[in-house]
């Protein structure tokens, strides 16, 4: 259902999970230009993951140009003037490694997975094109088409996407959320070599970078190789600015509806504005972290116990919330009406079942078994150096410390059964929402 | 080659068989880093042993064996996996019903009884296999008119037409309405049965205390009876398109041509030529004449499918209407061009390192090597089979790749189908 707030990588590649975690016993320091690196051993396997992180995604593309901070993360893979378009990608994958690259609303990164002496390879390659890309005008066509059947493939063709597109516009008014990560069909279609080249120069640039590198390499040289390539590039005095309007104050209670006549399985789905672990006072992202698992994660949760189990309206049902963001994000309620069920009996439904929330769901048993599989997820993403060299490097992007990473299991812990109750009856409100149809047209 | 390779030619984990008192074979890897296990098993049989009738019933078990078992309901059988965080899965494919099992090591006495239970004692109640019947129509709907699937679903349709590889795994709405409790429990009696299961586990565990636990949910299952023979079948309609009309400004295509099974001595130059041709990096011909020169595609490649009655190779990518059939036309002719020409030295040497090099990156977590081992001990390919694998690898031969061309191009026919509105084919 997420489609429209995941990443988008520059090939097909397998999803990673949540971005939240703790512990592994990793090193943070910065170089004299300004570049953020971590390193996060895991001594198993002769392998490290090298990502480089930049602090700006599509909530930064100037007006008009919806797309162009996509567009670039596929340029970035068209040369320099010491390595042609392609190289860096051959000498990859002669090494064995893997590479692939992502850009999400708040961040742009790129990253290998290669053997251990090849870190130094990488750090070259990837140094060198934060600053020399070439960008000739006879590549950009091309992946302009590329980017534009990309498009086509995730939303043009998919109607569930399209519904989620609208959905997002709908939600954020004023905040740049609303727009598309890969960009609109029309504005990508007049993406040109000057729009790319203005935005690659504005934030391509080591005070605006984070290095994480995970495996098997410590502290030291992590730190003589990054001086060594990295640290080469010229500061440019100053991170570059992120203009973010704000959200105002909801007061309208939004419907949208997306009829398709593809459409064979009608679904419903409700988006509530509200804070995320940056904009959040006190501790409320914790709390809608735990209450999205308390009410939506999987068939344990109240939402499915009480609208799939007990009364069949739905053959499923959840919720989710996209803590990770810099601005005010989204929670989301979902649910697929059973056979014969309309839309508008199932929404009726769902809101019934939201209002007892303080009542019904936050018995000792719901909240004890969310925080044990929230907090077991930290324990097995340890399992995974490229997710957390993801959790890391996505929590330093949007400006989050890691200290608040490594805590997240411990403020998950100390959430209480009133902050639960408080954080739905605050947030999941009608002004706050938009509720969103996905069905075949009325004949 | 380079030192690189050289490295991480040597096996990427180590790797012990273990047999417990009761006789339960596994392959165990133990690792105490992470305080989890990780379990992969894979029993034989699978959507292929479908009713030809019915088919959707192996996935619908597959759906339905954490859905009460033993003692618990739906509900408890959940809220104790939930309350202890422990992940369990299950699926059904053509020729396997497989699944996974993932918990801390605390809760690692509990995670394997429920697993036990699972796989023994699922209940099958009325009202689960109502919801997951309902589920799985729902699901079907929903994708009813995606192109991709739309093109997979024709494409087995027809590539395989009056064999169990034709029939969708998924079944359709109308025959998962009409499967019963007792296709389901007759299923169950095939599959689950202990000399077909093969197991994996990963994570910290010493071998005694995992030969117990897998004793108390592998030992006491029941003896196998035998499974329906499937017949041996290759990919029919070489040469014809076909088109699914759908109004989506963006066609889906799948082309297939014949394949090499893993088990074959010829499996390994089969795999190295179709890295070449439309492998995983961006480094293939397809990648670099269909997305990178032409910008005809954000997403096209080829793979090995490998069944135990059946291989291909078949490939994917999606362009606007408009530009179809040129996609077509450079597929076909890149190769075309690696049948005639084969491969540069070059092209095959940088081939083989990248999957010499590459092949330790699916060993960094537990979960990915339970898999693998599992997989490769299904395959029946010995335990030993990834120590030997970059060997054999580095072992192909430019003969050994124009061999494996001239068994899956063949005369360069391809079964294409199409779904969208393609102009001009």
């Amino acid at each position: 259902m997420d489609t429209a707030s995941k990443p988008l990588l520059r090939a097909d590649a397998a999803s990673f999970g949540r971005t939240e975690g703790s512990g592994p016993n990793l090193s943070a320091f910065t170089l004299d230009n300004g570049l953020d690196v971590v390193v996060i051993p895991d001594r198993r396997v002769p392998v490290v993951t090298h990502m480089i992180w930049y602090r700006n995604g599509s909530a930064d593309d100037p007006l008009g140009q919806s797309g162009i901070a996509h567009f670039l993360e596929h340029l970035m893979f068209k040369g320099t003037e010491k390595h042609p378009a392609g190289e860096f990608s051959k000498v990859v994958s002669g090494l064995g490694g893997q590479e692939n690259a992502f850009t999400s609303f708040d961040y742009t990164a790129y990253f290998q997975r290669v053997a251990r002496e090849n870190l130094k390879t990488m750090m070259e390659f990837e140094a060198d094109r934060m600053t020399n890309l070439l960008l000739e005008e006879s590549v950009i066509g091309p992946e302009r088409d590329v980017v534009l059947e990309e498009r086509r493939m995730r939303v043009e063709t998919d109607p569930s996407a399209q519904l989620s597109e609208a959905m997002a516009a709908s939600l954020f008014v004023n905040p740049p959320y609303g727009i598309a990560i890969i960009g609109w069909m029309h504005e990508i279609e007049t993406l040109n070599r000057e729009h790319a080249l203005d935005y690659y120069r504005r934030f391509y640039t080591p005070e605006n970078g984070i290095l994480v590198v995970a495996g098997d390499v410590g502290e030291d040289e992590v730190r003589r190789l990054a001086d060594a390539t990295y640290g080469r590039i010229a500061p440019q005095g100053k991170r570059p600015v992120r203009l973010r309007p704000r959200e105002p104050e909801p007061v309208a209670a939004r419907h949208i509806t997306v009829a398709d006549p593809k459409v064979e399985q009608p679904t419903m789905q409700r988006l509530y504005l509200v804070p995320s672990c940056r904009t959040a006072s006190q501790r409320d992202c914790y709390s809608l972290e735990l209450l999205a698992e308390v009410i939506g994660g999987g068939p344990t949760s109240y939402l499915y116990r009480k609208l799939v189990m007990e009364r069949s309206i739905a053959v499923n049902a959840g919720a989710w919330y996209m803590s990770s963001a810099m601005e005010d994000t989204r929670f989301c309620v979902y649910a697929v009406p059973a056979e014969g069920v309309s839309l508008q009996a199932l929404e009726e439904a769902v809101d019934q079942v939201l209002k007892t929330i303080p009542a019904e769901a936050l018995d000792s048993d719901s909240i004890e078994r969310a925080k044990t599989r929230l907090v077991a997820e930290t324990i097995y993403s340890t399992d995974s150096q490229s997710s957390l060299a993801r959790i890391y490097g996505s929590a330093l992007a949007i400006v989050e410390t890691i200290e608040e990473v490594r805590r997240w299991p411990v403020e998950i812990e100390a959430v209480m059964k009133d902050d639960l109750a408080s954080a739905a009856e605050r947030y999941l409100i009608p002004r706050r929402s938009v509720t969103g149809y996905l069905q075949k047209p009325v004949s | 080659m380079t030192a690189s390779v050289e490295t991480m030619s040597s096996s990427p984990t180590t790797v012990k068989a273990l047999t417990s008192a009761k006789g339960v074979e596994a392959w165990h890897v133990e690792s105490d880093v992470v305080p989890l296990i990780a379990v992969s098993f894979i029993f034989e049989g699978g959507s292929a042993h479908d009713p030809a009738d019915k088919p959707g019933v192996a996935q619908m078990l597959a759906r339905l064996l954490d859905e009460g078992a033993g003692e618990y309901d739906s509900d408890a059988f959940q809220e104790r996996l939930a309350a202890h965080a422990i992940e369990l899965s299950f699926n059904a494919g053509n020729d396997a019903l497989g699944g996974s099992l993932k918990t801390l090591v605390k809760h690692a006495d509990e995670a394997f009884e429920l697993l036990r239970l699972a796989l023994a004692e699922p209940r099958f109640d009325q009202d689960a296999i109502e919801r997951v019947r309902a589920q799985t129509i729902a699901g079907l709907k929903y994708q009813q008119n995606d192109p991709g699937v739309m093109a997979t679903r024709r494409f087995f349709e027809e590539g395989f037409a009056g064999h169990p590889y034709g029939r969708p795994t998924s079944g359709t709405p109308e025959s998962v309405a009409a499967i019963t409790r007792d296709d389901l429990v007759a299923m169950h009696r095939s599959i689950i049965a202990r000399a077909r299961v093969k197991i994996a586990v990963v994570g910290a565990i010493g071998g005694d205390n995992l030969s117990a636990l897998l004793d108390k949910v592998f030992g006491s299952l029941p003896d196998a009876k035998p499974l329906g023979i499937i017949e041996p079948a290759s990919l029919q309609k070489l040469g014809s398109r076909i088109v699914v009309d759908l109004d989506v400004p963006q066609s889906v295509i799948r082309f297939g041509m014949h394949g090499i099974a893993w088990r074959d001595p010829g499996f390994i130059p089969a795999y190295v030529l179709n890295h070449i041709l439309g492998g995983g990096a961006f480094t293939s011909r397809l990648f670099q004449e269909v997305r990178e020169k032409r910008g005809l595609a954000y997403s096209v490649g080829t793979s090995l499918v490998s069944y135990r009655s059946a291989s291909m190779t078949w490939g994917y990518t999606a362009t606007k209407n408009e530009r179809v059939v040129e996609a077509l036309d450079v597929i076909a002719d890149e190769m075309a061009k690696l049948t005639s020409e084969g491969p540069s030295d070059e092209e095959l040497q940088k081939a083989k390192d990248y999957l010499i090099g590459s092949y330790a990156l699916g060993f960094d977590t537990s979960t990915k090597i339970a898999h693998t081992l599992a997989q490769i001990a299904f395959e029946g390919l010995g335990i030993d089979y990834i120590a030997r694998r970059n060997g054999l690898v580095g072992a192909v031969t430019q003969s050994d790749i124009r061999t494996a061309a001239e068994r899956i191009f063949g005369d360069g026919r391809m079964f294409t189908v199409i779904a969208g509105r393609p102009t001009g084919v």
